[in-house]
């Protein structure tokens, strides 16, 4: 498939986005069971619900991008019964919303206790909001995962790590960039994010891992024979049919020359989990700040050579009716 | 989608009779240019890189190892099929399947232009017009197959009347009784990538091995008791003729 540069800065950047929400979740979280140094204040979850709503913002103009219709955009969320893309449609700004009064009320520190439990700990607004998008965000991750997994002759997406490794990576992402906002803020979370954020970019790495193994020996249940229905060994396309271009040569294989897609996926190891850990680690030995927003910045491209890997190795059934020209 | 749809108009596509002449293919690009279906706009049609947008394509294949081999011209189109897999992933419900004749199609107006039926094609049969943003597919000529201006045997799909050949059936395959059905059950039609259930509505025949036995009595004449080959002698000058008018 063709790698479309607006869906790969949509499903990073949304990515990124929603694993930083998860991130200021679970801090608020670590907050009310009382195990955080030093708790958080609201300005920390609403400034931080500010910057998810810019990559989710941002995600949300690049898919615009990808339409010859922008402005019809409206109507993509009608079909939610049968089209994934339909339910990311509606989730994205469902997610955005639950951000937005998550944040909102934060930053007003409209904090009112819901429930008061038996053992004295307490269920207030912004956690139990906190809940729900938490909800929304995993149901988001599912939407974008499941666009590409229920293609199910696209054999290298039609798995369940498509939708798991749409979640770690952009959990990872979020996570790192959770580490240095929170050292920004001088928050003392930054440390227990960047646990988490390493631990999330080894989960990551695993699951990207497999599904590149997993790839690297699919049997294919298309092949030229079943394509055209004659089932002789020794058959091959002597011509397309045409001479020029089509719409069928350019969006189903991707542009790169035969060593693109193994030379973008030794990148992306190295950029998008590698290269981190490492930056991680020595950010937290030496408790500087550059060093994770550097592991931010060099993730976040290897997760775009990531994404343009993802499109690039899946391989589309119709390719078999477009091998030679005569 | 099989219970709800009245009936499943479809082509059947005989590749046993397909000389592969591209007929069909510039009839369907004629026709879908000027009517409903279009425009199908081509880019730099006359300078570098040409590209355009069709709705049919016939290529052709090879099978076997010279000198045994054969040539298969294989017209290309989308399959109407039974299940669609374009269709539910649609966001805004701009691609659809006629529950009155099972035609797949696209509503110009509604589409956003995400191409995303187009990756759910296995058959790549779509393709997205670039100059009006929005995707773009054969109709089965369904502003012509219904149109009561038309005689009669005149509403068919474009490339079904531009087949000098004859390969190609249009029809109701749900009906038993139809050309199109007889045709796929007594020549074996079959369906592409049935490993999909697409369930493809157009049915392709197979290549049939056709080999003629030439007697001798074929060669040489029957009906010849002096057993002499050669022109007969010409008759007398005045020896009545057939018609009485001609001589020899």
């Amino acid at each position: 498939m063709r790698p479309a540069f607006s869906v790969i800065f949509l499903t990073t950047l949304i990515g990124a986005g929603q694993g930083l929400f998860l991130a200021l979740v679970g801090g608020q979280f670590y907050r009310v069971i009382g195990a955080a140094k030093a708790p958080e204040t609201g300005v920390f979850f609403s400034y931080g619900s500010g910057l998810v709503l810019a990559l989710l913002g941002a995600g949300l103009l690049a898919s615009f991008f990808h339409l010859a219709h922008p402005e019809r955009a409206w109507r993509a969320a009608s079909q939610w019964r049968t089209s994934w893309l339909s339910r990311e449609v509606i989730a994205l700004p469902a997610v955005m919303g639950a951000v937005c009064v998550y944040g909102g009320l934060h930053w007003l520190g409209l904090n009112p206790v819901l429930v008061t439990f038996a053992n004295a700990k307490t269920l207030d607004l912004t956690m139990a909001l906190g809940y729900a998008g938490v909800a929304a965000v995993l149901a988001l991750f599912v939407c974008t995962g499941m666009i590409y997994g229920c293609m199910k002759f696209i054999q290298e997406w039609a798995t369940p790590l498509t939708v798991l490794n749409f979640f770690l990576m952009g959990s990872a992402s979020g996570l790192v960039l959770a580490t240095v906002y929170a050292d920004l803020m001088a928050s003392g979370l930054a440390e227990l994010y960047a646990g988490f954020a390493m631990a999330m970019t080894v989960a990551a790495l695993i699951g990207r891992t497999a599904s590149l193994w997993r790839n690297g020996n699919i049997k294919y249940m298309s092949s030229l024979q079943t394509a055209v229905g004659m089932h002789h060994r020794n058959l091959r396309q002597v011509t397309r049919g045409f001479t020029a271009s089509a719409f069928n040569l350019k969006e189903f294989f991707h542009p790169g020359g035969p060593g693109m897609v193994a030379k973008m996926t030794a990148l992306f190891l190295v950029l998008a989990f590698a290269l981190p850990l490492l930056l991680m680690m020595v950010g937290l030995a030496e408790g500087l700040a550059p060093w994770f927003g550097l592991a931010f910045a060099v993730q976040y491209a290897g997760l775009l050579a990531e994404r343009w890997v993802f499109f690039a190795e899946a391989t589309h059934p119709q390719n078999l009716y477009y091998q030679k020209v005569a | 989608m099989t219970d709800t749809i009245a009936k499943q108009l479809a082509l059947v596509i005989d590749l046993n009779t397909c000389v592969g002449c591209h007929a069909c293919v510039t009839s369907c690009k004629e026709w879908n240019s000027s009517g409903w279906g279009g425009p199908m706009p081509d880019t730099n049609p006359y300078d570098r890189d040409p590209s355009g947008v069709f709705f049919n394509r016939v290529q052709t294949y090879e099978a076997g190892t010279y000198p045994n081999t054969e040539t298969i011209h294989f017209p290309k189109s989308c399959l109407h099929c039974e299940d669609p897999p374009c269709v539910p992933v649609c966001p805004t419900g701009a691609s659809y399947k006629r529950a009155e004749d099972g035609i797949v199609l696209v509503d110009y107006d509604k589409c956003i232009g995400c191409k995303y039926c187009s990756w759910a094609c296995p058959y790549g049969a779509r393709e997205f017009d670039e100059e009006t943003g929005v995707m773009k597919k054969c109709t089965l000529c369904v502003d012509r197959i219904y149109d009561k201006n038309l005689p009669e045997a005149e509403r068919k799909p474009a490339c079904v009347l531009a087949c000098p050949a004859g390969a190609r059936l249009f029809g109701d395959v749900t009906d038993p009784d139809s050309d199109v059905s007889i045709a796929i059950r007594e020549e074996g039609g079959y369906q592409l990538m049935p490993e999909w259930g697409t369930k493809p509505g157009n049915q392709y025949l197979p290549r049939r091995k056709v080999k003629r036995v030439i007697h001798e009595d074929e060669l040489v004449r029957a009906d010849n008791p002096l057993k002499k080959e050669g022109p007969l002698p010409r008759p007398e000058e005045g020896t009545p003729s057939l018609d009485d008018v001609t001589s020899w």
